[in-house]
């Protein structure tokens, strides 16, 4: 009965979008009709809402009747990764998908702000038919709620693998952040079609374009992080084809967050501003495309089912074809930019938009080039990191070198020799840093540009916030209490990305890795540490039976237990590794239990890491994430005083 | 500076970029590219130390440990086969009689030399290129088979 429900739901959700569509773009100066397409968003929210909730229930239930459930669960699997099996599969992930783009409508629906009438109904509507052509896919072509005849008693389970905390939280954080740019391109069509984007639309735009970076930063961040304890998954972060997927869109995403601020504080780059929005939703079906169909070799397998694949590419150029030609049509009727000079704030948000949106260009270059080579009959190829890092990197360096001058320049017409005296230490540091690393690492130049680099963002950013701390009245402390929080939003962001720097090249470009046997009671010398192997015996888990190696890592006189695994699931033939993880100030020492060796009894073979500084690009990667949340709260407390 | 000057050098400053970005995606490209071989092409298409992409099968009962303490398995294609020799932990859902893809350098006369062997987040699933190969050499037995 409750698959039934579901599906009935949802297919009143579709209805639901529709009007709220139909209505939405054909509300004209009637407040009533506004008022209905409101109403009918947030009904069309509840219905997506109640059938991803029965989706869950079978879920729960294990009702394996229902083909999804029967594929990807198993009665024997704990209550946490039933539920997460929901959206660990393809036509649950959809489902989400829809979900998130009609919840993301009702509150687009419920908060008006200062937009126009007009203007707000029509983003309503557009989000409706975002939401139509979600669902039109989801009910037809990925059927969740499809029964199976004869239902099988257990369930296929879910890949072993997959049972992880991440789950739990990586897919819907991401699918929050794609669809979180279904609103941004909303209101960008919204706009073209009223032929008006002022400041009140950027300010209307601004918070959703910031909530989806942020989104898309922590779900990128969840998943780099379980791709680099999962053994065997290529480490934190190796340009595959679905982790360029998510990262296109969030660096278009990155460059929308700048580009809105120009908009609503300057009134100058809003057809700029519109565009990126319209291909920053782009690149978020692409990215669900790419992940989704199996067009590309990839780690993330997931089903290939050509029929999929092409209603996806059909949604995909629907909402490119309908977006580039409205921008075509309607963006010279914009109000023209007001003016800014070479050296202004502006020029250097220009700047960082530009570097940003070449940077996503040549991904998506390396990304799709195999699918061009094969297409043109010239074999299989796949591109790889020497060419991401070749291109990319450089790219990066060249706008982190800018980086810290943009917040030191003020709008219009910027000071460049003031700013570059006050970022004089910072720049001094940088070198000092260059030099050494330089000397440290037998002259390899490219791990010390990095560095440097990662240093001069970081020194930069405090500078800004010195600066800026400088300009209040009385003591330091009540100097900082008064420091608006856009400022430390802004700071933390960018020094965020300094620290994310310095994580990736050091642990790139530093990282040592050994083999060893031991036996109990053997020691090995590593990194600066003392690794003994204690004991290796059997545990058991819920729905698993484990080989665990107990390890003591000593470091001068401190001691800290660590243990890695081989767990072995009822429901597959193949094991999985848990490695063992002991962070300390220098990095991670990162333990990963092999099998026995065979000819001396007692052995194991135990395979050594030691990545440097790897926790700096999580937290650099959280701290860019704060940085949008603080954004985030400044921009409704701002809010709440205009009201 | 005059406005139009000012309009002038950020133009000119923006090519700039824009053509080092260009110039870097096509050196990236013709040097990067990773190709993929079956078994069968490696000895005619490879060159002595190019990096490559091997993908086939896992043949059943040849996966050891070398003395080297390398793992040591042979990859087929059902027409040759290729011994390779890996340094590393083998990933979770590596087994034998199952499709894999190995990243590495191959030189004549020698094993096939891994530096990566590219796991995959199913177990049911095969890599495109190894189906292709496969489906080449008519040893494919999943979907669409006769």
């Amino acid at each position: 009965m409750i698959p039934e429900i579901g599906a009935f739901a949802a297919s009143l959700a579709l209805a639901l979008s529709l009007a709220q569509g139909v209505m939405g773009l054909t509300a004209s100066r009637r407040d009533s009709r506004a008022q209905a397409t409101a109403a009918t968003a947030q009904a069309a929210a509840a219905m997506c809402i109640v059938a991803f909730g029965c989706l869950i229930t079978v879920f729960v239930q294990s009702d394996f009747t229902v083909a999804v459930v029967a594929a990807n669960s198993h009665v024997d699997k704990p209550l946490i990764y039933k539920i997460a099996g929901a959206w660990g599969n393809h036509e649950g992930s959809m489902l989400l998908w829809c979900t998130v783009s009609a919840l993301f409508g009702a509150i687009l629906a419920s908060t008006r702000g200062q937009q126009s009438l007009g203007l707000w109904s029509r983003a309503v509507g557009v989000q409706g038919l975002v939401t139509v052509g979600a669902l039109t896919y989801t009910l037809f072509l990925s059927a969740p709620f499809a029964r199976l005849d004869p239902a099988p008693m257990v369930g296929a389970g879910l890949n072993p693998l997959l049972q992880d905390p991440a789950l739990v939280a990586h897919p819907p954080l991401l699918y929050l952040g794609y669809v979180g740019l279904s609103v941004p391109f909303s209101l960008a069509i919204a706009a073209l079609i009223q032929g008006r984007a002022d400041q009140a639309w950027a300010r209307a735009l601004r918070p959703w374009t910031l909530a989806a970076w942020m989104f898309l930063t922590i779900g990128i961040s969840i998943g780099s992080y379980w791709a680099y304890y999962e053994l065997g998954w290529g480490g934190w972060w190796f340009w595959d084809p679905v982790e360029n997927a998510s990262f296109m869109p969030w660096l278009v995403a990155a460059a929308l967050v700048h580009s809105a601020i120009v908009t609503e504080r300057r009134g100058s780059l809003a057809g700029w501003t519109i565009l990126l929005a319209i291909i920053g939703f782009g690149l978020a079906i692409l990215g669900t495309f790419l992940v989704r169909s199996g067009v590309l070799t990839s780690v993330h397998a997931f089903a290939i089912d050509p029929e999929r694949g092409v209603a996806m590419l059909f949604l995909l150029f629907l909402a490119l074809g309908v977006g580039f030609g409205m921008y075509a049509w309607r963006a010279p009727k914009l109000a023209q930019p007001t003016g800014f000079a070479a050296i202004s704030r502006e020029s250097m948000l220009v700047w960082n938009n530009f570097g940003l949106a070449i940077a996503a260009g040549v991904v998506l270059v390396g990304t799709l080039y195999p699918l061009i080579v094969e297409a043109l009959g010239g074999g299989l190829i796949s591109v790889g990191p020497p060419f991401f890092n070749a291109t990319v990197a450089p790219l990066l360096a060249v706008l982190f070198l800018i980086l810290p001058l943009g917040p030191m320049l003020t709008w219009r017409v910027g000071d460049l020799r003031a700013a570059l005296t006050k970022l004089a230490p910072a720049a001094a540091l940088a070198l000092i840093t260059l030099v050494t690393a330089l000397a440290l690492s037998s002259w390899r130049a490219v791990p010390a540009i990095g560095l440097a680099i990662g240093v001069w963002l970081i020194a930069g950013g405090l500078i800004y916030l010195w600066t800026r701390i400088e300009r209040g009245e009385g003591r330091v402390l009540t100097k900082l209490a008064v420091l608006p929080l856009a400022v430390w939003s802004m700071s933390v962001a960018h020094i965020g990305a300094g620290v994310l720097t310095i994580g990736a090249i050091a642990e790139t470009g530093f990282r040592s890795e050994r083999a060893v046997a031991l036996s109990p009671g053997e020691s090995v010398d590593f990194a600066g540490r003392r690794l003994t192997l204690l004991e290796v015996g059997q545990t058991e888990g819920p729905n698993y039976s484990s080989t665990r190696a107990n390890f003591r890592v000593e470091r001068g006189r401190d001691a800290w237990p660590l243990s890695a695994e081989r767990r072995f699931f009822t429901t597959s033939p193949m094991p999985t590794t848990e490695v063992g993880i002991l962070s300390g100030l220098d990095g991670d020492l990162y333990v990963a239990l092999g099998e026995a060796v065979r000819d001396t009894p007692g052995a194991w073979s135990v395979r050594l890491y030691h990545n440097p500084l790897v926790h700096f690009i999580f937290a650099g990667a959280l701290m860019m994430a704060l940085g949008g949340i603080l954004s985030l709260i400044a921009l409704s407390r701002r809010r709440k005083v205009m009201a | 500076m005059r406005r139009r000057d000012q309009r002038l050098m950020m133009i000119a400053a923006a090519g700039a970029v824009l053509v080092l970005a260009a110039t870097l995606t096509f050196v990236g490209l013709r040097d990067s590219v990773v190709y993929f071989v079956a078994p069968s092409e490696l000895a005619e298409k490879a060159q002595a130390g190019q990096q490559l992409r091997l993908g086939g099968l896992v043949l059943e009962g040849t996966v050891r440990r070398g003395d080297d303490g390398a793992m040591r398995f042979t990859v087929t294609d059902g027409a040759t086969n290729v011994e390779v020799r890996y340094d590393g932990l083998l990933p979770d859902l590596f087994r034998e009689g199952q499709g894999v893809v190995i990243e590495g350098t191959w030189i004549p006369g020698q094993a096939f030399e891994a530096e990566r062997v590219l796991a995959k987040h199913d177990e049911t699933y095969m890599p495109r290129e190894v189906a292709e190969a496969l489906k080449q050499r008519g040893e494919w037995k999943g979907d669409g088979a006769p």
